[in-house]
Parts: C-alpha cells; sequence; structure tokens
C-alpha cells in the first residue's frame, strides 16, 4: 500500500461523496457549493497525475467561472427550499434504476477491457503536464480547434447577450 | 380435300358462326344472325357428308401440341373414324335442321343473336368432344357443352326460376365430372397416355389381367357418363332443363349432349368389355332408370316434360344396351332417337308456339285439325318410339330388346314393360293434345297456326327420317345383303368393336320377338285411342290425384329427397359456416389487425409526452442499450 | 521529481476508470433524479467533468499530451454551453416563473 494509493483512493471516495451531495441535497445553492467543492476534489486528481495545466484551468474556468454563473442565477431567481420541485416516486424509482443499470453496464463493459501497457522509453517523463508542452502541441497539432473555438466563444457570447436582454430593447 | 382437311374446317365452322354473331350480330338483321349461323351449320354437314363418303380407314389428325413433358404429352390431335363422323353427321345434320327451326321460333326474341351464339358455340364444343381422338379432347368438349348448356338453358333468365334449373343441371354435370375426371386420372396413372389408339393398343390383347384397374376406371367414366346423360341419381336436372327454349330442348336434351355419356362408353368399349362388374352396375342403373323416368312420365302434364322423362328413359334403356355389350345397337338407338326426338321436341315447340305459349296439355285438345302438319310429324314421333312396326323406332328398340332375350329372359320382360310404359305415355300425349276438343281460351283458339316453313320444313324432314331411319341396321330376316349395315360400318374401324361377338338371336327367334314387339305396340295404341281419344278423358289436376298417380305426377318425389340429403344440409353448413367462421373468425380477424394496428398506435403515442425529463429517462436507457448491444457483439 | 506517475507507484488505471464511470453515473443519475432546471445543468457538467478525469488519465498514462489537449476544448464547450444555457433558462423563468421542467412539456405538437 503506497502513499499515493492511500491518497488516490481517499480522494476518490470524497469525490464521489461530494458528487452525491450534489444531487441529493435539497437546497440548490447547497448542491452549487458541493458541486464547487466536487471540482476541487477532481483538481487535486489532476495534481496528483501531474495534469498541472488543467488543474489550473479547471479551477479557473469551472470553480471560478462557471459555478460562479450558476450561482448568479440562482441568486437571480431567488429560489427558495420550498420552491424546489418534487417528482413522484415512480420517477424517482426509475431514475435511480437506470443509473444503477447504466453503471453496471459500463462497469461491465470495462471491467475486463484490455489496456496495452504502454512502452516505456527510458525514464519517463513528468513535465507532459506542464503549460510549456502543451501549449507548443496547441498551437502546432491542434491550431485550428484552437481558432475555431474564439469563434465558438464568439457565437456563444453574442446568444447569451441576445437572449437575456428585454424584448422591448431588441427591437429597438 | 382430303379428311385431313376437312374436318378441321368442320370444327371450326361453327366457331366462326358464333364469332361472327357474337361480334356484330346484334347490329345485324335478324335474318342474316339466322342465315349465318344456319349456313354455317349446312356447311359443316356437307363436309361431314364428304367425309362420310371418302373415309376408309381412320386418320388422326395432328393440331398441335399442347403439353410435352417428360411423362405425358397432350395433344390437340383429331380422330376421324366411323363412330366419330358417325356422331358429326347426327350433331351437324339435326343441328342444322334445329337452327333452321330456330330462325322461326325464337323470331320475337330480343336476344335472337346471342341464342344462335350460344347453339353455334354448343356444337362447336360437341364436336371437339366427339372429333377428338385422347380422352382430354373429349374432356374439353365436356366440359364445353356444359357450359353452352348452362348459357341455354338460363337464356330467359329474366325469370329466376330459369336460372335455378340452369344452375341445377350445371351441378349435377359438375358432380359426374368429377368421376370422369378421376377416371381420367387414373388411366394416366396406369397407362401413362390419354389417346385412344394408344390405350386401345395397350389394352386389348393385354397378357396383364387389367381388370382392377379398369373396373376402377370405368365406374369413374360411368359416374361421368350419369351425370351428363341423365340417370339415376343424377338425372332430376333434365325435366327442369325444360325451362329453357325449345330448340335447346331439342338439340341439347334430345340429340346430342345426353348422347355425349353413350358416346363415351362407346368409345371405351375395350375397357368396359374387360370391366363386367362395372357393366352390371350400367345395365342395372339404366333399366331402372328406364322404368322409374317412365313411370313418373305417366303423370306429367306439360308436354315438354312428358318428352324429358321419356328422354331420360330412352337413355336408360340404352345403358342396358352398353351393359350387355350391344354398343352399335345402342348407336343405332342414338341415331334413330336423335330423329324422332328432336321432332318430337320441335313438334312440341310448334304446338307451343301455336298455343301462345302455352305448354300444359290440359289447356289443349283437338289441335290435328288447326296444326295438320305438326299434327302429322308428331304422330309420326310419337309412333317411331312406340315401336310401332317398321318405323325405325321399332327396329332399334326391337334390336336391344333382342339382346335382352339372350342376356337374361328377366331382362326382356323388363325392357317389354319400360317400352310399354314408352307407349303408353306418348300416346297419352298425343291423343290428349291432338284429338278431343279444345279446352283453352278463346284467345289461344283464336291465334292457332301453323308456323313458317322454316319450322315446319325441319319436321317434316326428320319425320321422313324417323320412318326410314330403320334402314341403317336392319336385323338379317330380310335384305340379307344391307342387313346390320351400320354394325358392320362401325366395326370397320373404331377399336376394339370389331371384337365384340354378336350375341342377339338369329332367324326365327328374332322374327318372333318382333312379332312380338309389334302386337304390344299396337295393342296399346288402340287402348290409348280409346281411354284418352275416343272417350275424351281429360287429365284430372293434381290436387285430386291419388296413389301411384299422384306420385308419378309428383315425380317420385326425386327432388324433395335430394333437397332433404343434399340441398339443405350444404345449406346449414354454409350457414354455419358463414357465421362461425366468417362473421366471427374472419370477419374479426381482419377487422381486428386494424383494430390492432389503431391501438397499438394509441399506446405508441403515449411515449411522446413532450415532457423533458421523460426524454431524458429514455435517452440513458438508450444508452444502456447501446453499450449492452456492443457488450454481446464483443463476446460473440 | 517529487511526483512520480502516479501510476508507477499502484494505482491502476482500472481505479480512475472506476472513478470516471461513477462520476458520470451519479451525473446521469442527478439529470433523471432532479427536476430543477438549473441543477440539472450543473450535473451534465459534472458528466462532463468525468470525462475529462478519465481522459487525463489516460493521457499520463500513455504518455501523450493530446489528452490533456482535448480536455481543454472540452472546457471551452462546457462554458459556452452552460453560459447560453443558463441564459435560455433567465427567459424560460420570465415566462414560466418557474425552473421546474416538467412544466416544460412544448416539446411535442
Amino acid at each position: 500500500m503506497s502513499t499515493e494509493l492511500i491518497i488516490a483512493t481517499v480522494l476518490g471516495g470524497l469525490t464521489i461523496g461530494s458528487a452525491l451531495m450534489v444531487v441529493l441535497s435539497h437546497h440548490p445553492v447547497r448542491s452549487v457549493l458541493y458541486l464547487i467543492v466536487t471540482f476541487f476534489l477532481i483538481t487535486a486528481n489532476y495534481v496528483l497525475m501531474n495534469a498541472q495545466f488543467i488543474a489550473i484551468v479547471n479551477i479557473i474556468v469551472y470553480a471560478g467561472a462557471i459555478m460562479v454563473l450558476f450561482l448568479f442565477v440562482l441568486m437571480l431567481l431567488n429560489l427558495s427550499k420550498e420552491d424546489e420541485p418534487r417528482s413522484s416516486l415512480f420517477m424517482k424509482v426509475a431514475a435511480a434504476m437506470a443509473a444503477g443499470v447504466l453503471f453496471l453496464v459500463l462497469f461491465a463493459a470495462l471491467k475486463d477491457a484490455a489496456i496495452i501497457a504502454p512502452q516505456l522509453q527510458g525514464p519517463h517523463d513528468e513535465s507532459m503536464g506542464l503549460v510549456k508542452n502543451l501549449g507548443h502541441l496547441l498551437f502546432t497539432k491542434y491550431v485550428l480547434p484552437f481558432e475555431v473555438s474564439s469563434i465558438l466563444f464568439i457565437a456563444a457570447m453574442v446568444g447569451a447577450v441576445l437572449l437575456a436582454k428585454r424584448d422591448k430593447q431588441i427591437i429597438e | 380435300m382430303s379428311v385431313a382437311q376437312l374436318v378441321p374446317l368442320i370444327i371450326l365452322l361453327p366457331l366462326i358462326g358464333a364469332l361472327i354473331n357474337g361480334t356484330v350480330g346484334k347490329k345485324l338483321p335478324k335474318a342474316v344472325v339466322g342465315a349465318i349461323a344456319t349456313g354455317v351449320m349446312a356447311l359443316s354437314f356437307g363436309l361431314a357428308l364428304m367425309v362420310f363418303s371418302q373415309l376408309d380407314k381412320a386418320v388422326e389428325i395432328d393440331l398441335f401440341t399442347m403439353l410435352d413433358t417428360e411423362t405425358f404429352s397432350l395433344h390437340a390431335r383429331l380422330l376421324a373414324d366411323n363412330l366419330s363422323v358417325w356422331m358429326t353427321l347426327i350433331v351437324t345434320g339435326v343441328g342444322t335442321l334445329i337452327h333452321l327451326f330456330s330462325m322461326g321460333y325464337m323470331k320475337h326474341d330480343a336476344g335472337y343473336y346471342k341464342f344462335f351464339v350460344y347453339l353455334n358455340l354448343f356444337i362447336f364444343a360437341m364436336l371437339i368432344l366427339v372429333l377428338g381422338s385422347n380422352y382430354f379432347m373429349l374432356f374439353f368438349g365436356w366440359e364445353g357443352v356444359g357450359i353452352c348448356s348452362y348459357l341455354l338453358i338460363g337464356f330467359w333468365y329474366g325469370d329466376f326460376k330459369n336460372t335455378v334449373a340452369a344452375r341445377k343441371a350445371f351441378i349435377m354435370n359438375r358432380i359426374g365430372d368429377l368421376g370422369l375426371l378421376i377416371g381420367l386420372f387414373l388411366l394416366l396413372f396406369n397407362f401413362g397416355t390419354l389417346e385412344y389408339s394408344e390405350l386401345s393398343a395397350a389394352i386389348i390383347g393385354s397378357k396383364v389381367d387389367l381388370s382392377t384397374i379398369l373396373c376402377g376406371v370405368t365406374l369413374c367414366l360411368f359416374i361421368g357418363a350419369t351425370g351428363k346423360s341423365a340417370q339415376i341419381p343424377l338425372f332430376t336436372w333434365l325435366p327442369d332443363a325444360m325451362a329453357g327454349p325449345t330448340p335447346v330442348s331439342a338439340l341439347i336434351h334430345a340429340a346430342t349432349m345426353v348422347t355425349a355419356g353413350i358416346f363415351l362408353v362407346v368409345r371405351s368399349n375395350y375397357m368396359f368389355e374387360l370391366a363386367p362388374m362395372t357393366q352390371d352396375i350400367m345395365l342395372y342403373i339404366g333399366l331402372a332408370t328406364s322404368v322409374v323416368a317412365a313411370i313418373i312420365a305417366m303423370r306429367q302434364n306439360d308436354i315438354k316434360k312428358v318428352l324429358a322423362y321419356s328422354t331420360v328413359s330412352q337413355l336408360g334403356m340404352l345403358f342396358v344396351a352398353l351393359g350387355m355389350g350391344a354398343y352399335t345397337a345402342a348407336m343405332f338407338h342414338v341415331t334413330t332417337h336423335a330423329f324422332f326426338k328432336a321432332l318430337l321436341f320441335l313438334g312440341s315447340g310448334s304446338v307451343i308456339h301455336a298455343m301462345s305459349d302455352e305448354q300444359d296439355i290440359r289447356q289443349m285438345g283437338g289441335l290435328r285439325k288447326k296444326i295438320p302438319v305438326t299434327h302429322i310429324t308428331f304422330l309420326i314421333g310419337t309412333l317411331a318410339i312406340s315401336g310401332f312396326p317398321l318405323l325405325s323406332g321399332f327396329y332399334s328398340k326391337d334390336e336391344i330388346i333382342a339382346h335382352a332375350f339372350t342376356h337374361g329372359t328377366w331382362l326382356y320382360v323388363a325392357l317389354m314393360a319400360s317400352a310399354a310404359l314408352t307407349a303408353v305415355y306418348m300416346f297419352r300425349l298425343y291423343f290428349v293434345t291432338f284429338h278431343g276438343s279444345f279446352r283453352g281460351t278463346h284467345e289461344q283458339e283464336h291465334h292457332l297456326h301453323e308456323g313458317p316453313p322454316s319450322m315446319t320444313v325441319p319436321l317434316i324432314v326428320l319425320a321422313i327420317l324417323s320412318v326410314f331411319g330403320g334402314i341403317l341396321n336392319l336385323p338379317g330376316i330380310w335384305l340379307h345383303n344391307m342387313a346390320h349395315w351400320m354394325s358392320h360400318h362401325f366395326e370397320h374401324n373404331v377399336a376394339g368393336l370389331n371384337l365384340i361377338k354378336h350375341t342377339a338371336p338369329e332367324g326365327n327367334m328374332a322374327l318372333m320377338l318382333m312379332i312380338a314387339a309389334s302386337v304390344m305396340s299396337l295393342v296399346i295404341l288402340v287402348v290409348c285411342y280409346l281411354v284418352y281419344g275416343k272417350k275424351n278423358s281429360v287429365p284430372v289436376a293434381d290436387a285430386q290425384l291419388k296413389g301411384w298417380e299422384k306420385w308419378s305426377a309428383n315425380k317420385l318425389y326425386f327432388d324433395e329427397l335430394y333437397n332433404f340429403l343434399f340441398v339443405r344440409p350444404a345449406e346449414w353448413l354454409s350457414e354455419k359456416g358463414s357465421h362461425y367462421f366468417e362473421s366471427m373468425f374472419l370477419h374479426r380477424s381482419v377487422v381486428g389487425v386494424g383494430q390492432l394496428i389503431g391501438k397499438s398506435g394509441d399506446l405508441v403515442r403515449k411515449w411522446q409526452t413532450g415532457r423533458t425529463d421523460s426524454y431524458i429517462l429514455w435517452m440513458v436507457l438508450g444508452l444502456i442499450g447501446l453499450v449492452v448491444y456492443f457488450l454481446i457483439y464483443k463476446y460473440y | 521529481m517529487v511526483l512520480a506517475t502516479i501510476f508507477e507507484s499502484g494505482v491502476g488505471i482500472k481505479f480512475y476508470m472506476l472513478l470516471a464511470t461513477a462520476l458520470f453515473v451519479i451525473g446521469a443519475f442527478g439529470v433523471l433524479y432532479r427536476k430543477n432546471a438549473i441543477i440539472l445543468l450543473m450535473c451534465i457538467e459534472l458528466m462532463l467533468n468525468a470525462a475529462n478525469l478519465l481522459l487525463v488519465a489516460f493521457s499520463t498514462y500513455f504518455g501523450k499530451a493530446d489528452g490533456q489537449l482535448f480536455v481543454f476544448f472540452i472546457m471551452v464547450v462546457a462554458a459556452a454551453e452552460a453560459t447560453v444555457g443558463l441564459s435560455i433558462l433567465v427567459l424560460v423563468f420570465r415566462n414560466a416563473r418557474s425552473v421546474d421542467i416538467r412544466l416544460f412539456n412544448k416539446l411535442k405538437d
């Protein structure tokens, strides 16, 4: 039982726990907070795997921007605990069963998957996750998706602004 | 022209006549339609005479091959031997006279051209029947005449009774046809061919014991013959068939179609000779039919029905002859019967025409002065059928009776009884119709007149033939070099007939039999004259009859019996079947399919809720399904 | 370096596969279970993160950086999608006065 294994296991357990709390808590704000915790834990996982860039970006983008956005909207809608919709027992059971079956099926599918261990040439390069290497790859091999994603952002921004405006303003 | 060229032409001419009249006959004037139909018939008769004069050895004329497989083949082939040519002469000769008669009889009918189309078609089918060289051609003609008989019996289809009669005739024929078909299948199965020549070569003089096979085959053929030739139990259609116009009765149900059964047996004589069981059955059934029909005819009051039952009775006698193996005697009687029965039917048609379509003899009487030609010819016909000495019927009947004498005394007595009954009801018919005082309405009396020459000329011709037709096959008592001309003629080139031994008594025995028969018929003539002619006794109404007379007038309740045995169960079955099978099962399953689809559509429609969460659930389920599929795919 | 690759010290790749699958399924469960539209979108984000986790794990396992780059793009798309989704949600809330997705039943006809 190496240190890493213990740490990884604990981290994994905590991640699953907080994800469950996201789904199961009744208060929407609490769900958001739990999700932020989940993101932090996932970031910890990334750090464990030495994916430094992704870890930081995860914090910045997800926990920092997207979750804040969710919180904003939640505050804006001003929903309280009583407004939380309740679904029928049938739907709850159906959802639980469907999810359970999905897990079992995926697990069964992946359980016996033969993953070919990589051939390690020389000492392993842990600097793979560093910004420099990723940036190098980004701007050479994946430069086209990179540029296209900027168009995606523009579309999203325009769409978001347009949607959130009041109708009268659009007509004017 | 040679025989091989003439014979196809003989068959084709009536077909051409039918086609012309069928396509443009509606627009042509009635005289032209009749002239085409009758002219075609006369031409065929002329050509048949030419063939008759030229023919020596049997000629086979190959037309085309219908079916050629490894195991058997069917050919459209014609056979011209003395038997088929003789039948052709009868069919075309008597047919021409009847066509001529119809020109006058049907003149006021709206379906004039249709009538002649059907008549010509009938002749075409009948000619194929007699001139074919294999059983398939015979069967083809057999069915053809059945169809034409149906069309012609139900000619006046406006009256539903006529269509019922036509249907009855067709269905009863069909029952017989089933027997015929089975016989043909048996022939094909056992001998691999349907050709007359091949079959006669295989069967005559065969070393193998074929009697069981042939018993089966001949029995089936005989069943077919009972249907077509109206024997017990399939005879009740013939009296009902009188619903058709009188020329139809004369042609089809007296002279030609009903003799098809006889023709079939004569054609297959070598088979029947090797199947004694069938011959016995034929004899008994023929005898029974002959007597039963004669009894029924005794108290019938429709002029055509009496003649119809008389036909059934004569056909019974013919089957008795066939049962004894007297094939040429049977053909002789067929010939003379064609003459005088056609004469009698046409005569009755003339009477009906004169009486403004009245057919009940109780309304007639004293017609001899008003329609003399019809009267004289009808009298001649009656005398011929009753076996009046030296007329044609006398010779032909006497030959059959003579054969019966050698076969067994009981048969002789039975046949004499049947002949006596024949004489009685025929003379009854004659005297009631033509003697005494007129019993009809004033309207009818006013319109009594002889028909046009187109109607009287055939009557006269047939009367002459009825008188002198006996020459064809005189017994060996006088004119030795001319005697038995017909027998020799047939034995000359018809397969099988030359091997049959003659069993009729000759010499003094024959003379005594002839005298006995003559005496009987003369006595009956006198008695009937006294009862019906002089005393002017009118047949009483049906309601007042008692005892055997009531049974006779009600046709021995055969129709009621068949109705009880066959028709009612069939109707019950169809009703139950209609209820249980159709409305409960079939209808429901058909409608049910539609309803099923509707209901399943309703069910499926519920799937589209329009709700997001429901759709998401189904998406997840679909994803599960997909992964499961790939799992299974990977492992298998 | 301080941290050797985690896969060289006993943690199998199967562990991360299981973890990612579990997170994904929890996200799917949340999508089916919760009727609040905002929470729904959050659970979708959770599912996306599960995919990210697995991608990074494999990328580290095989020593190729392509996986982590793909994660980068997934985050791009997730951000855009969250943005637009939330704006739509706000609009709908203005009309329906509720975020219960059972009320959004106009998807047929």
